[in-house]
């Protein structure tokens, strides 16, 4: 276990400062990959669209995986509902490369997250802070995302979510030891993980972005607040022009210190995915609340 | 004093970085433009998706210019993705990058991200005692010729290799506390300078 989840962490570590794409079929995901994507996430509906259709959403079909995963050479991921462990297991079965524990589509238990440490395949999870980041982590996580809103092309919560973890990792280093049971029991975080993130002020697996990034801008403003890398769900597929948005927002990623590069990618873009405002939706219609 | 450039678009930067800082006599500086890639004595490929770095090396303006200061002797090291982007042939894929290899590798070579492993291999080139290695959705290489040099096969796969000022790597010595292999490609730089 110990040997395999070091690997998983390593792969997560070899997406750094890419974007990984979401994609329906094998076309787009041909798309994402030669715009520079360095992964694409597998699934039926982008999020914009679950959203829209309401009903519930579950793993993809094998069949469209397996197309994905035949089409291109860079790592295919996919999602399974908050709690599914068989999901999870049928995506080993296929042999992708990570499994995403996802918010998006709607949870099967409402109590329990997946035992990901019985498993050989990695899994990246959203959390919204820190004490729910090590939570998944200690169930066996080996990358995380901020869950931010998905499919509302709204960042405002994906900054919300990276900010309160940067900034829960900064108080946590400037604890004294002593006070780290008490931080541990407050977070609901398990202790070595909350010792370990005292000493390295970091957390212990790669960190990226997800949930509401529609353009070069927001990719760059993530990055700059300290993510490790970029996941786009709808931002690409629904806006005006895929191809040219998603390079775009690979070159963003890659160059988000550099003002003048993100000048010259987010010129002449057209529209960007249809977006919401946050205060139109209810409780119940914000992804990010799914999971604990 | 070295300055040891490692290729900053995407993928195992840091990682890099942070191994040259253990190293005496090395800055190590991360290359993102063509002003930068003019400063060093030697330039590291990291790790990531070859396919990434490749595209973005064409955009900004970087191949050309690194290409050619190869070809006059800089020396470089790709790791992994790295390696890729260094071979004039790759077998699952007609696009190339660098082209200044006599290698054909073969991408994603051992499968999926299940068939990524750890092992060690003594490789009498580097040192006489093993080395951690490990391969993450790693490519190998499939053939050499002209003045490429295997340095250590597994399974009659060849894993590393060098070619004068070029060598390359399957696996991540930047993800283990080792240094020998960064120290050995140091030693290719103070006998190039």
């Amino acid at each position: 276990m110990n040997e395999r989840y070091e690997l998983n962490k390593n792969l997560a570590q070899m997406l750094k400062g890419g974007v990984i794409m979401d994609v329906v079929n094998a076309e787009q995901a041909k798309i994402a990959e030669d715009a520079g994507a360095v992964a694409v996430m597998a699934l039926e509906k982008v999020p914009a669209d679950i959203r829209k259709e309401g009903g519930v959403a579950r793993m993809s079909d094998p069949k469209l995986i397996k197309e994905i995963k035949e089409a291109v050479s860079i790592p295919v991921m996919a999602k399974v509902r908050i709690g599914h462990f068989v999901e999870a297991q049928m995506l080993e079965a296929i042999g992708i490369d990570y499994i995403d524990e996802s918010e998006v589509l709607t949870p099967a238990d409402d109590m329990f997250h997946i035992d990901k440490e019985t498993f050989h395949i990695p899994f990246v999870c959203g959390a919204r802070n820190l004490g729910e980041a090590l939570r998944r982590i200690g169930e066996g996580a080996s990358m995380i995302r901020t869950k931010g809103e998905a499919g509302t092309g709204n960042i405002v919560e994906a900054v919300r979510h990276m900010r309160t973890m940067t900034g829960e990792i900064r108080k946590l280093k400037a604890l004294s030891k002593d006070e780290l049971m008490t931080a541990a029991k407050e977070m609901g975080a398990p202790y070595h993980l909350v010792i370990w993130v005292h000493e390295n002020g970091k957390l212990p697996v790669v960190n990226f972005a997800a949930g509401g990034i529609a353009t070069p801008a927001d990719a760059a403003l993530m990055m700059q607040l300290g993510s490790d890398g970029i996941f786009v769900g709808s931002g690409i597929f629904k806006s005006s022009n895929p191809q040219k948005t998603a390079q775009a927002i690979v070159k963003a990623t890659a160059y988000y210190q550099d003002s003048q590069t993100l000048v010259s990618v987010s010129e002449d873009l057209g529209q960007p995915m249809q977006s919401v405002a946050l205060d139109t939706l209810d409780d119940n219609q914000r992804f990010a609340k799914r999971g604990w | 004093m070295i300055t040891l450039g490692v290729l900053g678009l995407q993928g195992s930067i840091a990682e890099h970085m942070n191994v040259l800082q253990q190293i005496k006599d090395v800055t190590a500086v991360a290359v993102k433009n063509p002003q930068t890639l003019t400063q060093i004595d030697g330039l590291i490929l990291p790790g990531g998706e070859s396919t990434t770095i490749g595209k973005l090396l064409k955009i900004f303006d970087l191949l050309e210019p690194l290409k050619e200061m190869i070809n006059k002797g800089l020396p470089v090291w790709g790791t992994c993705a790295g390696m890729i982007l260094l071979a004039k042939k790759i077998s699952n894929q007609s696009e190339t990058y660098l082209n200044v290899m006599d290698i054909e590798v073969c991408r994603n070579g051992y499968g999926s991200q299940l068939d990524s492993f750890n092992t060690q291999l003594t490789m009498p080139t580097i040192s006489s005692l093993p080395i951690p290695l490990v391969f993450i959705r790693a490519p190998y290489i499939k053939n050499i010729w002209g003045d490429a040099k295997m340095i250590g096969q597994i399974d009659k796969r060849i894993i590393a290799c060098q070619q004068k000022n070029i060598l390359a790597t399957s696996f991540h010595p930047e993800l283990t506390d080792d240094l020998r292999f960064h120290k050995y490609f140091i030693e290719m730089i103070k006998k190039n300078t």
